[in-house]
């Protein structure tokens, strides 16, 4: 405890992003830095006198010690890019909105409202925290579009710009029509409430033949805006299935709908009675409210992300009198000689012909280590250069680049076709018994008395309507997606749901699915090392910054620092150097001559001192925590198994995980065979993956998982965003929704219920309108009730387990099997 | 009796008037964003400083 103490107070924080000052302090005033990038933040911050900033949270920056190259928004000054950015545009300003993933406090909010300090030209500037945007409005007379994202990456803030940014798809906000339409239906089911109490407490007889009148044609013209214009997407859907030879949901609903309108316009204007006016708006009122909960969407997520989204929008184009150019993406073609800078992502297929290449595949193919590229070799889009600027030739345009091809497939084309849901079917038969009913009763009464006939009839379509049915469905997917998203399990729709529940089959990806991504875990072996030795090979791969040589500086204590001589890095290869009179050189076996062993296979990295070689790290990516509970709870009610991109160093210690084929080296391509060969075999599938690599499996499967740490980031296409931190419970989310279809038998035998006795006077042609109007609101009501306490109520034992994640224990760690 | 004509044509004035301010509210975008505005109220006291010199400006010629 003394000694953390200790070593808490020998760090100093950096002022601006809080972390510990490692390598150097930057002293500016009092305050002190970790690196250039957050001091230079401070600046100007300081100049504009905008260091509130810093008092409304501790530390709010965030990390500047990646640097950005002063050129790579050059591409904004192309007018056809700014065209597609600006969002509006007058004599004066401009309106421009840049998503900020950066921002994540109210110092940020603040600093961000605040731009106009840093830039008079700035108008205004206003946040949206939830969808991490800001929209600037600026005189672009005097400043630009460049101007403003230069300025924004200089106070730590670079906004993300992809190609999917230039897209002509219209911005997706929420759909305003169906809340006006719930805002009117509200309205008219209040007031029509109000004006039929009279009614309902005179038993249907009102003394006075003028009031009557009166309440009657106000809730008539209050009906009609309901009817025509909220009603109207029951009606829409209705008449398209009906087109298609096919009873859907809203079939029975729309039919009563009608069918009430036309006999309460009809007792209305013929004097005889007063209307079901009041249940028909109840009926559209509740419906429209039920949609509008099931259909939730989330404020940051996208769920249709392709290729487009991961590219970048503007590459350096290198001319034949060798000036650069910053041009857009979609304009580079085959033949073009470009220029890619170090942690840019290479936008289409390229012979490298100058520079050395060492580029990082994990989301495009799920190889976990960088791959070395020399000069004359081809390199494949959608990498992300590690090392120094590369100069290549493109030979393939974007669109049809190796990794975009995946999106040409035929998955990709072919229109969302999955199974129908569960509702769905059990309306039919709704639908079936409600006609024989209203058959039956047509003809008993045809017989008996046919005066009734119309009266009886009509009163069926009305009382039994399937609106408590269809509540339920609506009301229990809605109320789960919002409980799984508190558990960082994120839902396309409720289909979804139904789907998970259904399925037998569970495929995994490993590389950043399984794995975590951008940590690495480093083993040790080789003879002991003392803490001077430590210290100076730390101080050597301080120097690096290669990838592995970051993940082992940050393995080791932190100690004493030495000055390094004649240090050299070899791209690809290692580092070597003079530290304190010794040799020292950390690379791979090709680089320290290594002829014993000490190592197997994975990502080695030796260590050899004057000309002894001491020992070697391993590094991996580790595994997500809390795996091999969930792989043995999977394994017995699932075929689980498992598509690798990478090499098979982990066969043997996954192996005894799965029950089905653990299948490396395998490219997108396959990948997405492999789920097709399962469908063949009528299996229901679940694809969780995380990468470019992973989009055709994904897309193919059944319900496609995507894994990602940040739910901001880039996620392909899919079913569900899932946070990796979640995953150790994926068997626990997947058996809370099957409890979707108890919820809604449940719910539905009760739906039924109220139908009986609705139908109970019904049929007999005694069905007032008073009973209508209590019958329906009490059955909806009860039903929403029941659905949204039962689907809370089954979420506690999700809750109890996310709760004991913190007990854990290292055992269930197969990292720690691993070794 | 005619009373009751009055009250209910008022009632409906009034509840019609309710309607059209909530479909203003949802055309000028004031659902879009529910979080921000929170934040924003609480930094005026902190940026009073600067607006205080602004007013004093504009009061003191």
């Amino acid at each position: 405890m003394l000694k953390e103490d200790y070593a808490q107070a020998t760090h100093t924080q950096c002022y601006h992003c809080g972390e510990d000052c490692e390598a150097e302090i930057i002293k500016a005033e009092d305050k002190s830095f970790c690196c250039q990038g957050c001091k230079s933040v401070y600046d100007i911050l300081n100049k504009v006198e905008l260091c509130n900033y810093y008092n409304l949270e501790k530390n709010p920056g965030l990390n500047q010690k990646t640097r950005i190259r002063p050129e790579k928004f050059a591409f904004l000054d192309d007018a056809l890019v700014q065209q597609k950015l600006i969002n509006f545009k007058d004599d004066i300003h401009s309106h421009a909105t840049f998503y900020l993933p950066q921002m994540h406090c109210s110092s940020c909010i603040w600093l961000l409202e605040n731009l106009g300090k840093v830039n008079r030209y700035i108008a205004r500037s206003q946040v949206n925290f939830l969808k991490k945007e800001v929209k600037i409005v600026f005189e672009h007379k005097h400043t630009g579009l460049r101007e403003m994202a230069e300025m924004l990456t200089s106070i730590g803030y670079e906004p993300h710009l992809s190609l999917n940014d230039l897209s002509d798809k219209p911005v997706s906000t929420y759909d305003k029509s169906r809340i006006y339409k719930i805002g009117i239906t509200g309205f008219c089911f209040g007031n029509i409430m109000l004006l039929s109490f009279p009614e309902y407490f005179s038993l249907g007889h009102i003394e006075d033949i003028k009031l009557q009148r009166l309440f009657s044609y106000l809730i008539l013209g209050l009906s009609l805006p309901v009817f025509f214009y909220s009603a109207s997407e029951f009606f829409l859907s209705a008449w398209k299935s009906y087109k298609q030879k096919f009873l859907n949901i809203d079939t029975p609903i729309a039919l009563a709908i009608l069918i009430t309108f036309v006999r309460s316009v009809y007792e209305i204007l013929s004097g005889t009675g007063a209307g079901y006016l009041d249940s028909m708006t109840g009926i559209v009122f509740f419906m429209l409210i039920g949609r509008f909960f099931q259909n939730y969407t989330y404020n940051t997520i996208s769920f249709n992300r392709d290729f487009t989204s991961y590219f970048p929008i503007g590459v350096t184009l290198l001319k034949e009198n060798g000036s650069e150019e910053q041009v857009p993406v979609s304009a580079i073609r085959a033949g073009d000689r470009i220029k890619v800078y170090s942690q840019e992502i290479i936008p289409a297929d390229c012979i490298l012909f100058m520079g050395k290449a060492t580029i990082d595949y994990s989301f495009v193919s799920g190889e976990s280590q960088p791959v070395e590229k020399g000069i004359g070799e081809i390199i494949y889009a959608g990498g992300r250069q590690l090392g120094g600027a590369l100069e290549m030739e493109v030979v393939k345009d974007v669109s049809q680049s190796y990794l975009t091809q995946l999106w040409n497939n035929d998955t990709f084309k072919k229109e969302e076709h999955k199974e129908e849901s569960y509702i769905h079917k059990v309306s039919k038969y709704f639908t079936i018994v409600l006609f024989a009913i209203a058959l039956i009763t047509a003809a008993y009464w045809q017989l008996n008395d046919p005066a009734k006939m119309w009266n009886a009839v009509t009163s069926i379509l009305i009382v039994a309507c399937p609106c408590a049915l269809l509540l339920s469905a609506t009301f229990t997917n809605g109320n789960m997606l919002r409980v799984l998203q508190n558990f960082g399990f994120f839902a396309r729709n409720a289909l979804v749901i139904e789907h998970l529940a259904k399925a037998d089959t569970i495929v995994f990806d490993k590389t950043g699915t399984l794995t975590k991504q951008s940590t690495f875990t480093v083993n040790y072996e080789g003879s002991e090392l003392n803490e001077e030795t430590i210290s100076c090979i730390r101080s050597l791969v301080n120097q690096s910054s290669h990838p592995l040589s970051k993940a082992i500086a940050a393995a080791l204590p932190s100690g004493k620092k030495w000055p390094v001589k004649q240090f050299e890095e070899k791209q690809g290869l290692g580092i070597s150097g003079y530290i304190r009179n010794d040799f020292y050189r950390i690379g791979s076996a090709l680089f320290v001559q290594k002829t014993t062993g000490f190592g197997a296979d994975g990502s080695i990295v030796y260590v050899q001192c004057n000309d002894s070689i001491i020992g070697s790290f391993n590094v991996k990516a580790p595994y997500r925590k809390g795996l091999k509970p969930l792989f043995n709870a999977l394994k017995s009610d699932y075929k689980t198994a498992l598509l690798s991109g990478d090499n098979e160093q982990e066969f043997t210690n996954l192996k005894s995980y799965f029950n089905g084929e653990l299948l490396f080296h395998q490219s997108p391509q396959d990948k997405l065979d492999y789920i097709k060969r399962l469908q063949k075999d009528k299996f229901k599938v679940i694809m969780l993956g995380d990468g470019l690599n992973d989009a055709g499996a994904l897309k193919q499967s059944d319900t496609g998982i995507a894994i990602t740490d940040n739910i901001n980031n880039f996620s392909p296409a899919c079913d569900v965003i899932m946070k990796g931190e979640s995953l150790p419970f994926l068997n626990k989310l997947i058996n809370y929704c099957q409890n979707n279809k108890t919820i809604i038998n449940t719910s539905f035998v009760m739906s039924v219920l109220y139908n009986i006795v609705g139908l109970f006077f019904a049929v007999q042609g005694e069905l007032s309108p008073v009973i209508a109007a209590i019958l329906m609101p009490v059955s909806s009501i009860s039903i929403v009730l029941l659905t949204t306490g039962m689907s809370s109520l089954m979420a506690i034992p999700l809750k109890r387990a996310f709760r004991e994640k913190a007990r854990i224990s290292n055992e269930n760690d197969i990292n720690h099997l691993a070794a | 009796m005619s009373v009751i004509f009055i009250l209910v044509s008022a009632s409906l004035v009034l509840a019609i008037g309710f309607l059209i301010a909530f479909i203003w509210s949802v055309k000028t975008n004031q659902y879009e964003d529910d979080y921000t505005p929170s934040v924003r109220m609480l930094f005026d006291n902190e940026t009073k400083q600067s607006t205080e010199i602004n007013n004093n400006e504009s009061i003191n010629p």
